[in-house]
């Protein structure tokens, strides 16, 4: 918490130190993700345009309700559910780690750390699983064998928009895997100890709770909305 | 006052957080896992039940508010922007509030579009052989149309 009362007595824009008290990095990976929630954005409103502007569209409960090692049974919203829970336990222990972070504590950083890498594989995973289930449905960019919910064949706008988007947020998720291993590692040999402070660790943990947060709102409009 | 200077810059350092913080982080956990499980009964409920058009698009409305909601938390709490600068939290926010605009507009050109079709240039609707089958009843219309 910003100590209130430095606050108060403080000339934040006489020079010298920050205006708004934080590291030139943190503030800069905000205006990224910033940045990065208009690309997303764009994409999510353009599929919500398209999907307004057309009569029918496939339902989802009928397109999406297989689970690995289930068969053919219909479990519709149970595999997005186990994804999206994994995804926010993984913020979960995101933010414990940087809590660990604060106290200078290296076991405890690294520690959830290396559990938030595992949550983000096992959701990497279960997309891919997704992804495969659903190829060898015949749905792929420019196919998609789903009939709209009226009856009607359905144009590839549905498979279009869903591989793009869920692929682009699994690359984000694929990248903050990669960022957070490193990082671990880092952090496992000592150097932010050496540097007095876990501020890395701060700010992969806020593009970390992005892609949860983009997540949220896929799940929302592809597969509950 | 003590600074810390990162980089060149200089910075006070937030005072540590107290051991609440890990409560705090415990209390979202569980406010964020209660709001997810609300919105994927709705969606069961919705699933299920075969209600008119419009008390559908009002659980909609509901899980899309609630779904606001979550953000609200992890951008607060996880992110920790709440314990930000009020400044530096404008600098966030503000912008964002373009969302607004964006989202009822290009629902609205959407939907637009569709009736200008619908009255230009309406086309014969080709039936798709049955791919997916539906588990429940015939007759059953709830979800999309």
């Amino acid at each position: 918490m910003a100590n209130a009362a430095a606050a108060a007595n403080t000339k934040w824009w006489s020079g010298g130190k920050s205006p708004f008290n934080v590291e030139y990095g943190k503030l800069m990976m905000w205006y990224f993700l910033m940045s990065d929630a208009f690309t997303f954005g764009a994409f999510l409103i353009s599929y919500g345009t398209v999907r307004m502007s057309s009569i029918s569209w496939p339902d989802p409960n009928l397109v999406f309700n297989s689970f690995p090692f289930a068969g053919h049974a219909n479990l519709p919203l149970v595999f997005v559910s186990l994804m999206t829970f994994i995804l926010i336990v993984s913020s979960v222990t995101m933010v414990l780690a940087v809590h660990e972070g604060h106290h200078g504590n290296k076991k405890g950083v690294v520690k959830w750390m290396i559990w938030t890498i595992l949550g983000g594989l096992a959701f990497l995973s279960c997309q891919a699983w997704e992804w495969n289930h659903l190829y060898h449905q015949g749905a792929w960019w420019g196919r998609n064998p789903f009939a709209n919910a009226d009856g009607t064949v359905a144009s590839s706008n549905f498979a279009n928009f869903f591989f793009t988007i869920t692929g682009f947020h699994g690359f984000h998720v694929f990248s903050g895997v990669v960022i957070n291993i490193i990082v671990t590692i880092m952090a496992w040999r000592g150097v932010f100890e050496r540097r007095g402070h876990y501020l890395m660790i701060e700010k992969i943990g806020l593009y970390w709770h992005f892609v949860d947060l983009v997540w949220v709102f896929v799940f929302l409009f592809f597969y509950l909305v | 006052m003590e600074h810390q200077t990162f980089g060149g810059e200089v910075t006070i350092p937030h005072a540590a957080p107290g051991d609440d913080s890990k409560k705090r982080i415990w209390k979202t956990t569980i406010i964020l896992s209660i709001i997810t499980i609300v919105e994927l009964g709705v969606g069961y409920l919705l699933y299920f039940t075969d209600f008119s058009h419009l008390v559908d698009l009002m659980f909609k409305g509901a899980v899309i508010i609630l779904s606001f909601a979550k953000a609200f938390y992890i951008v607060s709490i996880f992110m920790h922007l709440g314990d930000e600068i009020r400044n530096m939290i404008m600098t966030i926010v503000v912008p964002l509030l373009l969302f607004v605009w964006f989202i009822i507009a290009f629902l609205w050109d959407g939907d637009s579009w569709k009736n200008l079709r619908n009255q230009y240039a309406p086309k014969d609707p080709v039936k798709a052989e049955q791919v997916t089958q539906p588990a429940h009843e015939e007759g059953h219309k709830g979800g999309l149309k």
